[in-house]
């Protein structure tokens, strides 16, 4: 179906290029801003030392914009390509085979967590007793902290990246639980009349009804817990020991990071850009399983 | 008593909403009444005189709190496992993941039929409410009438003895639901269907009917039974008859006179 064209203007170009010229613009607003409170209040720029050969003394000195607290943006483009360790592949290299790693964690802890967090969510729609009776549990789960569960858990599942996923599970189940939970209770009262009017069964009401009412709302608990199982994974391989991943990379850089912050800042952009992958690719199979339902506007 | 030839026996209904507490409402009082096969019977009254009420109850959506309800010599539970209600509501009540043709499939999905025989009576339906052409679309493409027209379709796909509506047209803009009139009207014609309507239009009522039941308020008790002697089938020209003028001025009379009789 088409929509009705907007503005002449902006209907021109599609969608997508809009919302990517949007993005663009905003990651351009940010290094200018970033390079601009540098420009005002950092360190001395050297011209050996930045790609415009600026020579250049900021009036004000303002500690958290030194080079060590936030180094410049070209200098984070370089150290990706410098090696991490003498000799040794260049950084974006090791980044990129760490964010692999990081990732298949937190798939494993995404699938294992929004499997539990659904069928928490449906048992508590179908036996009050349950819902009534765990809630307060489940709550307070969530409520203890991550960092000191981790370690429990790797002590019960030995250090490897099963205990990872299971980490990350921990953080992403619980979203899940909550809007599976409110999605298959959001079919109006007609509805179920209807199915009742026909005697359905409470097995057929569950996949014809309140399932699929249910998507939308597990479709945005789902958004949530992918980004939430990549923080997961990579808090949960500091106390395993993992070294392939994120979280040991992120460790390390740590541990060196008065020798080059430059590699930590390109962790945390790498670690991130892992988080929106899997953000889009959530979006993507929704737009998928959710096609038609809607005007395509009302999806976003 | 011809009780096993009724479509639909009601014997002695009460229903007590919230019995024994303060907020305690008696919605029906000792309702009797018989439903004979191929009518179309009219339930009319005022709002919150318990017409819905009486129609979940025949639908075994409700339980009565005293006295019985049998649907074609069967208790209403049993009629409801035999799939023996279509029912329609006041809001299409479609679910919007799905297309029109899927829409009027549920019944059949829920009751096992093949992928064949649902195609083929959701074409079937589909052209019976003259929506043939719009089986891909989903409810949010199309008008309020149409989307009714759907859930008509849908209740009517898997040929129920007996169709229960509660104000299908109660939402539409007076066009639109006279055109509906005229368009149930030829489909009870062509389906011999046993309805059972619930309205608060007495035009629509007296249009419609073989037979219309007046309710009182409060407690709900049935006020009149009125035959319609209007020829059938009947075309728009009965709306200019005199006789239809009189039974719906009869019918207004008497609604007036027991609300009046409440304050």
């Amino acid at each position: 179906m088409t929509t009705a064209a907007s503005t002449p203007s902006a209907s021109r170009l599609p969608r997508s290029a809009r919302q990517l010229i949007a993005f663009l613009l905003i990651v351009l607003a940010i290094l200018v801003v970033w390079e601009g409170a540098k420009y005002l209040g950092g360190d001395p720029w050297r011209a050996d030392s930045n790609p415009f050969g600026i020579e250049h003394r900021p009036p004000f000195r303002v500690k958290v914009l030194s080079d060590l607290n936030l180094p410049h943006v070209w200098s984070i483009i370089e150290a990706f390509g410098n090696p991490a360790r003498r000799n040794g592949p260049p950084l974006v290299q090791i980044l990129f085979d760490a964010a692999v790693y990081t990732f298949r964690e937190a798939f494993a802890g995404f699938v294992i967590g929004g499997l539990l967090g659904f069928l928490l969510g449906a048992i508590f729609a179908h036996v009050r007793l349950f819902e009534r009776g765990c809630m307060p549990y489940v709550v307070a789960s969530q409520t203890v902290p991550i960092i000191a569960i981790a370690p429990m858990v790797i002590i019960w599942l030995k250090a490897g990246w099963i205990s990872v996923a299971v980490i990350s599970a921990y953080l992403t189940f619980f979203p899940v639980t909550i809007n599976t939970l409110r999605g298959l209770k959001s079919p109006d009262p007609t509805q179920l009349e209807l199915m009742h009017s026909f005697a359905a069964s409470t097995w057929t009401i569950m996949w014809k009804l309140r399932f699929p009412a249910a998507l939308p709302y597990i479709f945005t608990s789902l958004k949530v817990s992918a980004t939430t199982s990549v923080v997961g994974a990579i808090i949960g391989e500091l106390p395993s020991g993992i070294r392939q991943g994120l979280g040991g990379a992120i460790l390390n850089f740590n541990q060196y990071y008065i020798s080059g912050p430059g590699r930590l800042w390109a962790t945390i952009i790498v670690s991130a850009l892992v988080g929106i992958f899997f953000f889009i690719l959530v979006a993507l199979v929704e737009r998928l399983v959710l096609s038609g339902r809607y005007p395509k506007t009302e999806i976003s | 008593m011809t009780e096993n030839n009724s479509a639909v026996s009601i014997r002695n209904v009460t229903k007590i909403f919230n019995q024994g507490r303060p907020n305690e409402v008696v919605a029906l009082e000792d309702i009797s009444l018989e439903i004979q096969p191929n009518e179309f019977v009219s339930l009319i009254g005022p709002s919150g005189c318990g017409k819905s009420t009486l129609l979940r109850i025949i639908a075994e959506l409700l339980q009565p709190t005293r006295g019985e309800v049998q649907v074609y010599g069967k208790t209403a539970h049993q009629a409801r496992l035999d799939q023996d209600y279509g029912f329609v509501f006041q809001s299409a009540t479609l679910y919007d993941w799905r297309t029109v043709a899927k829409n009027v499939q549920l019944p059949l999905e829920v009751m096992g039929f093949s992928r064949e025989q649902r195609k083929q009576r959701a074409s079937e339906m589909l052209k019976l409410v003259e929506l043939e052409g719009f089986e891909n679309h989903y409810p949010w493409q199309l008008s309020g009438g149409m989307q009714q027209r759907v859930s008509i379709a849908r209740a009517l796909s898997f040929n129920p003895k007996l169709l229960l509506m509660d104000e299908p047209f109660g939402a539409l803009d007076e066009m639109t639901r006279e055109r509906m009139n005229l368009e149930l009207q030829r489909i009870w014609d062509r389906t011999q269907t046993t309805i059972v309507f619930v309205t608060h239009s007495i035009p629509e009522a007296v249009f419609l009917s073989s037979r219309v039941v007046l309710l009182s308020p409060r407690p709900g008790r049935i006020t009149e039974i009125l035959d319609i002697d209007l020829p059938m089938p009947r075309a728009w020209e009965v709306r200019e008859d005199p006789h239809y003028f009189e039974l719906v001025n009869h019918l207004r009379d008497t609604l007036r006179a027991i609300e009046g009789g409440v304050q």
